[in-house]
């Protein structure tokens, strides 16, 4: 009734993981691992910042997540992820070892206009928690190609000191001339690290910075909740739509534009996102 | 293509003919309703059928189907279907539904997983004799053999109880082989099949549409904040039905599970629905459905407006299975379109 590829014609399934090897896990939070992955064999796929690809643990599921490294700084068919104990397939990835096997499909979806519309701007990055997450990627696109872009702000808050991601990376962005970098968290009053910066929602840093409404380019990665209070304080700097993107986040199960699941009213996240631009859906109802 | 006239001992035999010679589905009672089953015998076939409890899309994106085997060690490999079958007795409406999942599966990314099972269909339609209870197809243009595609054969019974066989493709023509003795029809058989078509797209319209299907996206456009979402959800038990016996829902979730062996497993593709609680959910536990309302007005307009923004189609094809299926009888296209009609400005 059925039968493997080997006896049928070959053909490109969609829905085919291929294999990779964990290299390297590393713990960053109580809830959030860091991943870096090589496809087993050499790949044609280039992803760019913004992309995600679906992780498939042989026998649990699969799952779409973000990708955190800057293909600038990728060796070969390797990548980085950073993935949040959610769920049965995050759950059982943060349980992996290195060389352990998973199935990889991807990268899909759009990316961050790092080679677009963000050449030559100035950039706003807003990232709320593991939204730094893909943003990342952009980030340290732009710092490899520094003199090809104009300003950069980067924007990041937690909800508590121990939730802060990357902590070297952040370091060495505060400490980088050529780049403004702001943090904050929504609660200080914790038993971890001592928290010495700003307390409060991501949108109290917005005021703090001077932007150039023409000039601007702004990128925003945040929990569902966070988008709107950011896109009303980013109204107060007249910003227009279509330099503003959004990273949304939808249950994108087949990462091809059939499964439904991640549909944004007529739209598939999984194609037409998951970055978009603010001036092609701000009209869209269930967007934001 | 050709076409032959056959009386309903011939029509019985020619049916013998192909199980036979083929792994035929066909449409059979399933105590006082109708389901496609594999066909066993040409008496088991009835055309006079008002509808089937699910569509014939249950053969071409199976309710579960695999869709590769792995291992733990990272190897998977592609599962496809290798089987040739046919499909006997499909009504238009649900040919022009079928016609859709294939535009659907090939779009963009081509799902060789529907392909291996379509290109390995062969499809004989039937003009509806008996209309069912809800059916209406006959305002949504897509009652009658004249206005579908894809299928392989044609059969219209007439009022005489002859059937016009009609070859549409290369393999329906060969599947005719096996009507040699029949005569072709004259000009009062193509008379009467007219006929035919024309009491169908009167008669399939068991609830009248005040409008042309091809209306429906710019009246939904304007209808997004209309309390009926509201007031028909507030009934709804987000079973699911609705979806289930739709012929152009395809939405779908995958599952993975191990052999006994705990080594090597498969991972299988099921139907979902949007209407099921939890459809928009993602990790973390945010619902962007989270409330039947919102469920149930994105269904509608995913049939009346989503699916014909990208591909040019109005994805109800007026069976009357989600009326006939919905427990809370909250699910008639017919009546809330009309309503919207009437109300929205």
């Amino acid at each position: 009734m059925t039968s493997t590829m080997e006896s049928c014609e070959k053909v490109h399934d969609i829905y085919l993981p291929e294999p990779a090897t964990l290299l390297e896990i590393e713990s960053l939070t109580a809830a959030e691992k860091f991943f870096r992955f090589r496809f087993d064999e050499p790949t044609e796929h280039t992803y760019l910042p913004g992309q995600f690809m679906e992780v498939c643990v042989p026998g649990i599921g699969e799952a779409p997540i973000s990708i955190t490294s800057s293909p600038t700084r990728s060796e070969d068919n390797t990548f980085e992820m950073v993935i949040r104990k959610v769920g049965n397939v995050t759950a059982a990835l943060h349980a992996m070892e290195p060389g352990q096997k998973v199935g990889i499909r991807g990268p899909f979806g759009t990316t961050f206009p790092v080679d677009t519309a963000m050449k030559g701007s100035d950039l706003l990055f807003i990232c709320g928690g593991i939204g730094l997450v893909p943003v990342r990627s952009a980030i340290d696109y732009v710092l490899d190609r520094r003199d090809e872009y104009g300003a950069i702000n980067i924007l990041f808050g937690t909800r508590t000191p121990e939730d802060r991601l990357f902590i070297e990376d952040l370091r060495s962005w505060r400490d980088r001339d050529d780049v403004t970098f702001i943090e904050t968290v929504d609660n200080a009053d914790t038993q971890g690290p001592i928290w010495a910066g700003p307390v409060g929602v991501i949108t109290t840093l917005i005021p703090r910075l001077k932007v150039d409404p023409d000039r601007t380019t702004t990128i925003v990665c945040g929990p569902p909740i966070m988008y709107r209070f950011v896109l009303m304080e980013l109204r107060k700097l007249s910003l227009p739509h279509d330099k503003i993107y959004l990273s949304l986040e939808r249950r994108m199960k087949c990462g091809v534009g059939k499964c439904g699941h991640c549909q944004i009213n007529g739209l598939y996240a999984c194609q037409k996102g998951p970055v978009f631009k603010y001036s092609d859906i701000d009209s869209i109802k269930e967007a934001i | 293509m050709s076409m032959k006239k056959v009386d309903s001992t011939g029509l019985r035999n020619w049916v013998q003919f192909l199980i036979e010679n083929h792994k035929v589905y066909g449409v059979q009672a399933k105590e006082d309703r109708f389901a496609f089953d594999p066909l066993e015998k040409a008496s088991d076939l009835r055309l006079d059928y008002d509808v089937t409890i699910l569509p014939p899309k249950k053969y071409l994106q199976p309710q579960r189907e695999v869709l590769f085997k792995f291992d733990r060690q990272g190897r998977f490999e592609s599962v496809m279907n290798d089987e040739s079958f046919l499909i006997l007795g499909v009504h238009p409406y649900d040919m022009v539904a079928i016609t859709q999942m294939d535009e659907v599966f090939t779009r963009d990314n081509r799902d060789e997983h529907y392909l291996a099972y379509r290109d390995r269909a062969t499809i004989i339609a039937s003009d509806v004799q008996w209309p069912s209870k809800n059916v209406f197809a006959g305002c949504m243009g897509t009652a009658t053999g004249e206005e579908c595609t894809g299928h392989d054969i044609l059969l219209t019974q007439l009022r005489d109880g002859s059937t016009l066989v009609e070859a549409r493709t290369g393999k329906g023509e060969a599947l005719l082989a096996g009507l040699k003795g029949a005569p072709a029809p004259d000009h009062l058989d193509l008379e009467a099949r007219r006929d035919v078509w024309e009491r169908n797209r009167e008669g399939l319209r068991k609830h009248q549409l005040h409008m042309k299907p091809e209306d429906l996206p710019e009246l939904l456009d304007r209808s997004y904040d209309h309390p009926v979402w509201e007031e028909k959800a507030q009934l709804c038990y987000s079973c699911g039905s609705c979806n289930v016996v739709c012929p152009t829902c395809y939405c779908f979730n995958v599952q993975d599970d191990f052999d006994w062996n705990m080594e090597t497993g498969v991972r299988t593709r099921c139907w979902d629905g949007c209407m099921l609680s939890g459809f928009a959910k993602v990790a973390g536990n945010h619902d962007f459905r989270p409330v039947p309302a919102s469920r149930y007005r994105h269904r509608y307009y995913r049939k009346g407006k989503y699916l014909h923004d990208m591909m040019g189609v109005i994805a109800c094809v007026g069976c009357g299975r989600c009326i006939t299926a919905c427990t809370a009888n909250i699910a008639n296209p017919v009546e809330v379109y009309n309503r919207l009609l009437e109300e929205v400005s």
